[in-house]
């Protein structure tokens, strides 16, 4: 399943993806410890796998949170929890 | 508080239903889904999987006891109480504050089970817009979620900021759809997102001499235009399905199908209990799971 | 050299004249129907506070939302520019600029020279902007103007969730059945709002010093909760309104 977290408002869309189906291949979990507004967690979903979400608290407020980790110039490559996701499942829509 | 009096112009109806097909649930696999949103509560009974009584009424102040008024107005009239019921999924906003349920579930889970029963295997893409949110679905022949996007951050796109606009017009949020196809030429979207600066934008409309119709004309396209694209993002695939509250504005509703060139299936029963069957559905799915466990 | 910058922002209209390094008048009037029309009536209303007439005056500049309508203007610079320019001109240690208007905020980064080396700008929503917190003053029921005082002797952290004007309105209403005090639901109004904020300084990096203008800065509230958010000190000039106008003013000087 491809879980979109996030909102569009009047300023932009910001949504974070999950691929969960990647999720249940992962050991290490990176994304829990590798960000800095710890806005991830796991759950269990309602088909009892074992899945990193966005934390429900933080999912409209995702455009701040992630403000650090991307400056207007010189924003890496991979975000820093998308270089520790393994099995790379997350993607950022901005 | 003139705020109550102004909050009738956008009232949604209440009402419950039972089928008459299903003369009796005794014997029967009784099960329920409960649905409590930021804005109005549903509940749904199912008789071996078959569709047997619905309520839906707004919610009140808090989810327990909206969660019980909904259920007992299902029940009205069936003889059902509370402990004929096998199984009952909570759902929905307040899911987790339902205290009669085993078990909750999410709102998209439960919508793509519901909306699979009402509208057949064949619907791939779900869009369910409620009073305070508005979410896009895809699922699979069996009703199972492949992606979901949401968003009940801002209240443009959602229920509330139609609600607001039909205050601002002092129009019931009933009658905006057909409202707005009377216009001889349709008007270009409303051109801010944000409801504040929307309103701000109708009223210099309104004092431009355009009418209410006009004006809502305007709001309906712009929150269509704003709906598909976040169906383009979730990912857009036939058949397609509108469910939740706006369901029954024709004026956001005929012009998603235009924006997207195609048209949404047209559903047997009220959409708006879509999530509420969806946690019936479970119920009875959970209730033979853990039969077949205990064989 | 008598110079003028007007600033045609959404809610209000201003203008500074400037001489030789110097205002000697200014004006700050609502934005009417028509941007042109309010523009030259600021623009009048200035001159007159300076005592000057418009044969005086070597050029003008315009900026703001509106900018580009001002038709008398010899030119316009934008809003990052005229921001950068006046706060500059009446801080001239300030490095990290955010200015605040009643739709948008932006915050801009300046090299020691005063150019521009960054900006964040943050629009067409509006709870990240000025009109938040006039928006939560009258679902508290009282004026833009108490809510710094009022969030100034506020006692308790309670958390506001919703991120949207509309959806905050249902929270602060319903903040209030619950008897919270309107002190501590103004902080949190104001606490809402600077995160927000706070969010695009960090996008553009923040560098000592930090500086506060637009109308919104003069709302203490808002100020106390950006410095405690930001864990910085910050400096708010004594017109903060006026700055972006007196930008245009010194841009004006760069095309008399
Ligand atoms: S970009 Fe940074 S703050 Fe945002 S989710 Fe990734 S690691 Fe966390
Ligand atoms: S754009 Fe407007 S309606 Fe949407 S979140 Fe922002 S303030 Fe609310």
């Amino acid at each position: 399943m491809i879980a979109n977290y996030g909102y569009k408002d009047g300023s932009g869309e910001f949504y974070i993806s999950i691929d969960t189906d990647k999720c249940t291949t992962c050991s290490e979990k990176g994304c829990l410890e590798s960000c800095p507004g710890q806005i991830f967690e796991m759950m269990v979903d309602d088909w009892d796998d074992e899945v990193a979400a966005v934390k429900a608290s933080e999912r409209n407020k995702i455009k701040m949170t992630c403000a650090a980790c991307k400056p207007t110039t010189g924003r890496p490559e991979l975000l820093p929890c998308q270089a520790a996701c393994k099995p790379r499942g997350i993607t950022h829509s901005w | 508080m003139s705020e109550n009096q102004q909050k009738e112009y956008w009232r949604w109806k209440e009402y419950n239903w039972k089928n008459p097909e299903i003369p009796d649930w005794k014997g029967g696999l009784v099960t329920a889904g409960v649905d409590v949103g930021s804005t109005s509560s549903q509940a749904v009974i199912c008789v071996d999987g078959q569709l047997y009584a619905y309520a839906s009424m707004r919610t009140g102040s808090d989810s327990p006891s909206s969660a019980l008024n909904a259920i007992n107005w299902a029940m009205e009239g069936t003889g059902l109480t509370l402990q004929d019921i096998n199984f009952t999924v909570g759902t929905g906003y307040g899911r987790v504050n339902v205290p009669f349920a085993n078990k909750a579930v999410t709102e998209i889970a439960c919508h793509a089970r519901g909306a699979n029963f009402m509208y057949g295997p064949s619907v791939r893409t779900l869009l369910d817009m409620g009073g305070q949110d508005c979410k896009a679905i895809h699922c699979d022949d069996k009703g199972k979620v492949t992606s979901f996007l949401m968003n009940d951050k801002c209240a443009a796109g959602t229920g509330r900021g139609m609600e607001v606009f039909a205050n601002l017009l002092a129009v019931s949020i009933e009658d905006v759809g057909d409202m707005s196809f009377n216009v001889e030429t349709e008007p270009d979207p409303v051109s801010s997102t944000c409801v504040v600066f929307a309103k701000t934008e109708a009223t210099g409309l309104l004092r431009a001499g355009w009418s209410k119709e006009k004006v809502l004309a305007a709001y309906c396209s712009a929150m269509a235009s704003r709906v598909v694209s976040l169906l383009e993002r979730n990912g857009m695939e036939l058949d397609f399905a509108i469910t939740g509250g706006i369901a029954k504005n024709p004026g956001v509703v005929k012009r998603i199908e235009k924006l997207l060139g195609v048209q949404a299936l047209t559903p047997k029963y009220d959409t708006q209990i879509a999530g509420a069957l969806g946690g019936a559905l479970f119920a009875k799915a959970l209730v033979e799971k853990s039969a077949k466990v205990a064989k | 050299m008598i110079t003028v910058g007007v600033d045609s922002g959404n809610k209000n209209t201003k203008a500074v004249v400037l001489k030789d390094g110097k205002v000697i008048g200014k004006s700050l009037i609502l934005t009417g129907f028509d941007a042109n029309e309010s523009a030259t009536k600021a623009y009048e209303l200035a001159l007159k506070d300076a005592g000057v007439t418009a044969a005086d005056v070597a050029a003008v500049a315009s900026t703001g939302v509106g900018r580009v309508e001002v038709k008398f203007a010899k030119d316009n610079v934008t809003e990052v520019g005229s921001a950068a320019r006046g706060a500059k001109f009446l801080m001239p240690n300030v490095n990290t600029v955010i200015d605040l208007g009643a739709e948008e905020g932006r915050a801009i980064k300046l090299n020691p020279d005063g150019k521009i080396a960054d900006f964040a700008v943050n629009e067409k929503c509006a709870a990240g902007a000025g009109s938040f917190v006039e928006s939560m003053s009258r679902a508290l029921q009282t004026t833009v103007e108490e809510m710094g005082p009022l969030s100034m002797k506020y006692s308790k952290e309670v958390p506001m969730n919703a991120q949207c004007v509309v959806f905050a309105e249902s929270e602060v209403v319903s903040l209030i059945h619950q008897q919270t005090a309107k002190e501590d639901i103004a902080r949190a109004v104001h606490d809402g709002i600077s995160n927000r904020v706070s969010s695009m300084v960090r996008r553009v990096g923040m560098v000592d010093d930090l500086g506060l203008i637009g109308g919104p800065a003069r709302n203490i509230g808002l100020v106390q909760s950006l410095k405690d958010d930001l864990a910085k000190d910050i400096t708010v000039p004594e017109d903060p309104d006026y700055v972006s106008a007196l930008g245009a003013a010194i841009y004006a000087t760069e095309i008399a």
